[in-house]
C-alpha cells in the first residue's frame, strides 16, 4: 500500500489565477482530519505493550502516520490500543477509561490475550476472555505479540475504516 | 565463626527440644517443620538470637495438600540471615477446616502483603493481621482459587478446543 497517497486531501482542486478552489465533501474533510491525527491512550498491560512502545519509538515511528501524540489521560485520547492481558480486576478500570474518552473513540485489540484471553491464560479463572466482552473493538491485530509492523498495519486499517464513515446524507442514515 | 546448618539445628533443638521435626537439607537449604501454634515463637527466637540473626523474611507462601487429613494447608516461611548469608525454610501445617495461623507482621513488616496474598489464594486466617483482605484477586471473589478442589482450567469454556492448540481434544 502506498502510504503517500493517504496524505493527499480528498477532493477536487481547481486552479485559478491567484490560487485555487477546493471542492470536497464535509464527510471526507472530517474523516481526513480525524484519521490523520489519532491520539492513542498510553495503555499497556503486558508484553504487547513493549511492541507498542517499539512502534512508537524511533525505529518504527508511528508518528509518520499521525499517531505521535500519545496521551496519558483518556479525556484527550481518540484511540485506545489494548496491549496485553486484561484480568477480571482490570476490566472495570478499562471500561471506565473507555467511558472517559471523548467521542469519536476507537479501540484496537492488540495480541492474542486481548482478542481471546491469550494462548496461555485462555482457561484461567482470572482472565477476561477477549476484551470485546468489555468494550467494542474496531480492529483486531493477532499475534503473540504482534510485531510493530503488524500494529502499524492495524492502525492504518483503522484509518481506512475512519475514512469510510458517514455523518451526513443518505449513507449516514444507512450506517445507523 | 561461620554459621552452618548444624549450628542452627543444634541451637533450635536446644531451645525447642523435640518439637521441631522433619529436618532436611534439600539443595543445602535447612528445612524443618514446626507446630503451627509455635510459628512466631520459633521465628522470634531466630530473629533475636545473636548468632542466628534471621532478620529478613524472604518469602511466605502457602501449599494445599488435599489428601493429608488434618494438615491440608501449609505455610512455608523462608528466612535469611543477611550477616552470614544463610537461609532456612520453616513449614507449618493447619487443618483446612480451621486454618488459623499467627501473623508474622509484628516481626516482619514484609509479611503484611505476603500474608494477604496467601490469604487471597489459600484462605488462611492470619490471626492478628492488621488488614486481612484480598490483595490480587477481585474483591467480590468468594473462593480461594489456589486450593486444589478448583480446577486449573475454566470448565465452563466451550468455544476453545485443545485440538486447536495441538494437544488432543474433542475434534477428531
Amino acid at each position: 500500500m502506498d502510504v503517500s497517497e493517504k496524505l493527499i486531501f480528498p477532493g477536487q482542486k481547481h486552479e485559478t489565477a491567484d490560487g485555487g478552489i477546493l471542492i470536497t465533501k464535509l464527510d471526507d474533510a472530517i474523516n481526513w482530519a480525524r484519521a490523520n491525527s489519532l491520539w492513542p491512550l498510553v495503555f499497556g498491560t503486558s508484553c504487547c505493550a513493549i511492541e507498542m512502545m517499539s512502534a512508537a519509538d524511533a525505529k518504527y515511528d508511528w508518528s509518520r502516520f499521525g499517531f505521535e501524540v500519545a496521551r496519558a489521560t483518556p479525556r484527550q485520547a481518540d484511540l485506545i490500543i489494548v496491549a496485553g492481558t486484561i484480568v477480571m480486576k482490570m476490566a472495570p478500570v478499562l471500561k471506565r477509561l473507555y467511558d472517559q474518552m471523548a467521542d469519536p473513540k476507537y479501540v484496537i485489540a492488540m495480541g492474542a490475550c486481548t482478542i481471546s484471553g491469550g494462548p496461555f491464560f485462555y482457561n484461567t479463572y482470572s482472565v477476561v476472555k477477549g476484551v470485546d466482552h468489555v468494550i467494542p473493538v474496531d480492529v483486531y491485530v493477532p499475534g503473540c505479540p504482534p510485531r510493530p509492523e503488524a500494529l502499524l498495519h492495524g492502525m492504518i486499517a483503522l484509518q481506512e475504516k475512519i475514512k469510510n464513515e458517514h455523518y451526513f446524507g443518505k449513507k449516514a442514515e444507512k450506517d445507523k | 565463626m561461620v554459621l552452618t546448618n548444624e549450628i542452627i539445628k543444634e541451637k533450635l533443638n536446644e531451645k525447642f527440644p523435640g518439637v521441631l521435626v522433619e529436618w532436611g537439607e534439600p539443595y543445602g537449604l535447612l528445612t524443618f517443620r514446626a507446630p503451627a501454634e509455635l510459628n512466631m515463637k520459633v521465628m522470634q527466637f531466630l530473629y533475636d538470637d545473636e548468632t542466628l540473626c534471621f532478620r529478613f523474611l524472604t518469602d511466605l507462601t502457602g501449599v494445599h495438600f488435599p489428601d493429608r487429613k488434618g494438615e491440608e494447608l501449609s505455610v512455608v516461611y523462608h528466612l535469611h540471615n543477611l550477616k552470614d548469608n544463610i537461609r532456612l525454610r520453616m513449614k507449618i501445617y493447619v487443618p483446612v477446616e480451621r486454618p488459623d495461623v499467627f501473623t508474622a507482621t509484628q516481626l516482619f513488616s514484609a509479611a503484611n502483603w505476603m500474608e494477604r496474598e496467601t490469604y487471597d489464594f489459600f484462605g488462611f486466617n492470619f490471626v492478628g493481621h492488621p488488614n486481612l483482605i484480598r490483595i490480587l484477586n477481585v474483591d467480590e471473589m468468594d473462593y480461594f482459587p489456589m486450593r486444589k478442589e478448583y480446577p486449573m482450567e475454566d470448565p465452563t469454556r466451550v468455544d476453545k478446543d485443545d485440538e486447536m492448540f495441538g494437544r488432543g481434544g474433542t475434534i477428531v
